[in-house]
């Protein structure tokens, strides 16, 4: 069990706090600043996003994150620039998520090849369809090591999420409701599908994101997974501070 | 008038995966995987079905005004000696193709059981259909238009205004077409049960490409009677359409993609000039990557970041192609030209001159391509006049060279 992301859910079953940040954001060479920070703060995992022009399943708030981090010059080659030997001081697993169109372009090989170089260990591409991974990319991935986290929804039927289920390595990522990132939608409607999803005892883990922004609604999800994702919140929480890793260090302390 | 067959297996028609050649498919996230495989899973059995047939026919026919004329412009003819006809869907209720869509993906939405309708648009012309039908249907309307688009084309807002619609602006990256679809999209994510996007070109995730080519087969199909009693022969030499997202071009190409005999021309927006950096003539600049959910041609900066595109027409400014062009690109099928906002805006006040005809700037561009594609005197050419240009007066009266109006 060499993947960081499977040895941290053997480690720890409940209240695992994943915290979304796009990479070169607020400024280009913020990226390792933030995980640093993530990491001494108590996150246990860290998705970084690989900013694209037009990401369809956000909202505003990390629309514009991903915009400012393209003008700040980040891009694949870059964030592998800055990734080189960050596994020398962050041990938390990393997660990169992003859209389907730069990791195409840059090559999908070359892609698994570069995060297994620099220490990544899974990936979310939420426009990758789970056929055409499994027909032309899945051996490259697991070639490589790299986990490929699969997306569920409220509308997921059962029989579709055993399948994704089946194919996702490392988590499956349950998106709390029906919606882009940032929404603010009531969770309180979502028992039946956290429950269902529950019910179903999935072979990976769970962890549900998009709507989490606080202490109560991180624990509202831990109580039927094994933890949450937080995105919008914490770009909202660093995007115009003058002090990132005290930003951090209160955000994060504020939902443990 | 009937509904294109089904006709997998032709080599330039979609195969059972969603996909033309290597173009197509439905690269969405989980959250509309529901939306699509709904439609992928209904939409051929609903477009068959004979009550779906009558009722899309008979509101073409006394709600449009189908068939639209296919007319002999006779000094069009002289002045680039062919034989060219043009294909009236600017005579069109609301004023363009697009209203062939808009109908039938109302009737399809009736018929899925949803409540409310979102749409995006560019030029205004698809929003103003859209708007229209759902009038008509008595069924709650959203479209999304970037915020530039609002301003110039402000007769159509005004339009979707009238009609019911809400028109919601969209501010982000160019604040032009692709950025209104991506609203689109956003707001289908967030309302996957009740609402039905009604997608205006022959792109996105499979099977909008094919479902709205369909629909708009009704202009070839319309073209090839007319010529027949016309000409004795229900085959042109060519027939050029210009191209957005492609689908009045995929309409009025419909029937004869398998006859080669029929030479298809594509008429991209050149904006500037296709090296100026203001362009939206996706074949020269272009390379395979997703755009709004659709495996194609698409520009990009050598980093995947989809760039914005320039084009003084509205409809045409976006930077993919939908999938079943990019694969008559790649194989030959059609021959790709692009004509400059300039060309477009000459060939607009040359057709209004010549025929009294005041067109689209899109359908200008097609326009603006004949004299170079060296037509032989015996030709006879089909040209897609998409539109009409009463949205875009606003620019043809700022841009009128000096001496038109005078007594030239
Ligand atoms: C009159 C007219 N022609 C053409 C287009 C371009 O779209 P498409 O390529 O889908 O036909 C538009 C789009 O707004 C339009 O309004």
């Amino acid at each position: 069990m060499s993947n960081r992301i499977d040895q941290l859910f053997a480690a720890k079953k409940n209240g695992i706090l994943n915290i979304y940040c796009t990479a070169g954001f607020p400024e280009l060479n913020d990226t390792l600043p933030v995980m640093r920070s993530l990491q001494a703060a108590g996150a246990d995992l860290i998705e970084l996003g690989m900013p694209f022009s037009d990401p369809l399943a956000d909202g505003p708030v990390i629309q514009d994150s991903s915009t400012r981090a393209i003008r700040n010059g980040m891009s694949l080659r870059v964030l592998f620039e800055q990734l080189k030997d960050f596994r020398k001081e962050i041990s938390v697993p990393v997660v990169l998520m992003g859209y389907l169109n730069p990791v195409l372009l840059y090559g999908i090989e070359n892609f698994c090849k570069k995060c297994a170089e620099v220490g990544v260990d899974g990936v979310i591409l939420p426009d990758l369809p789970m056929d055409e991974y499994e027909s032309d990319y899945k051996a490259i991935f697991e070639q490589y090591g790299l986990h490929l986290i699969f997306l569920v929804t409220p509308e997921t039927n059962d029989a579709r999420l055993r399948k994704i289920d089946g194919l996702s390595r490392g988590f499956v990522y349950a998106v709390s409701s029906s919606s882009t990132t940032g929404k603010d939608k009531d969770m309180s409607h979502q028992q039946q599908y956290f429950e269902r999803l529950k019910g179903m005892q999935l072979k990976n883990p769970v962890l549900i994101g998009f709507g989490i922004k606080d202490k109560a609604t991180f624990d509202a999800a831990c109580a039927y997974s094994n933890g949450a994702i937080i995105g919008t919140a914490f770009i909202r929480a660093i995007e115009n501070t003058t002090n990132l890793d005290t930003a951090i260090r209160q955000f994060i302390a504020g939902v443990k | 008038m009937k509904i294109a067959e089904n006709t997998f297996g032709s080599r330039y028609h979609v195969d059972e995966k969603g996909f033309y050649g290597r173009f197509g498919g439905a690269y969405v996230p989980e959250m509309l995987y529901p939306n699509v495989e709904e439609l992928q899973t209904n939409y051929l059995q609903i477009l068959r079905d004979p009550g779906f047939q009558q009722e899309f026919e008979q509101l073409l026919r006394d709600y449009v005004g189908r068939p639209s004329p296919l007319y002999l412009a006779k000094r069009l003819s002289e002045k680039y000696k062919a034989n060219i006809y043009l294909k009236r869907e600017d005579l069109n209720h609301t004023g363009a193709h697009k209203v062939n869509n808009t109908i039938g993906q109302i009737l399809l939405a009736k018929r899925l059981g949803k409540t409310r309708v979102i749409a995006e648009t560019g030029a205004g012309q698809h929003g103003v259909a859209t708007a229209t039908v759902c009038a008509l249907m008595g069924i709650e309307c959203v479209v999304y238009m970037g915020s530039i688009d609002i301003q110039r084309q402000a007769p159509n807002v005004a339009r979707m205004r009238m009609l019911g619609a809400t028109v919601v602006p969209a501010t982000s990256g160019s604040k032009t077409l692709k950025d209104a679809t991506n609203e689109a999209i956003r707001d289908w994510i967030n309302n996957p049960v009740n609402t039905h996007y009604i997608l205006g070109t022959a792109a996105g995730p499979h099977p909008y490409p094919d479902m709205v080519s369909r629909f708009q087969s009704v202009i070839s199909e319309e073209i090839r009677k007319q010529l027949l009693e016309k000409t004795g022969k229900p085959n042109p030499d060519y027939v050029m359409a210009c191209i957005g997202g492609g689908s009045n071009a995929a309409g009025a190409y419909y029937h004869f993609l398998d006859e080669p005999d029929v030479k298809l021309i594509a008429v991209e927006a050149g904006g500037k000039g296709v090296n100026s950096g203001f362009s939206a003539a996706t074949t020269q600049l272009g390379k395979l990557g997703i755009i709004h959910a659709s495996k194609t041609l698409l520009m990009q900066t050598e980093d995947g970041q989809i760039t914005e595109p320039h084009s003084i027409s509205a409809g045409l400014d976006y930077p993919g192609i939908g999938p079943l062009h990019a694969h008559l690109y790649e194989t030959g099928r059609a021959t790709f030209l692009n004509a400059t906002d300039d060309e477009a805006l000459q060939a607009a006040y040359e057709l209004t001159r010549l025929e009294g005809i005041i067109p689209a700037l899109e359908s200008s561009h097609a326009l603006a391509k004949l004299g170079e594609v060296g037509f032989k005197p015996d030709d006879v050419v089909v040209v897609c006049l998409s539109g009409r240009g009463d949205k875009d007066m606003e620019t043809y009266i700022r841009n009128l060279p000096a001496n038109t109006g005078d007594n030239a």
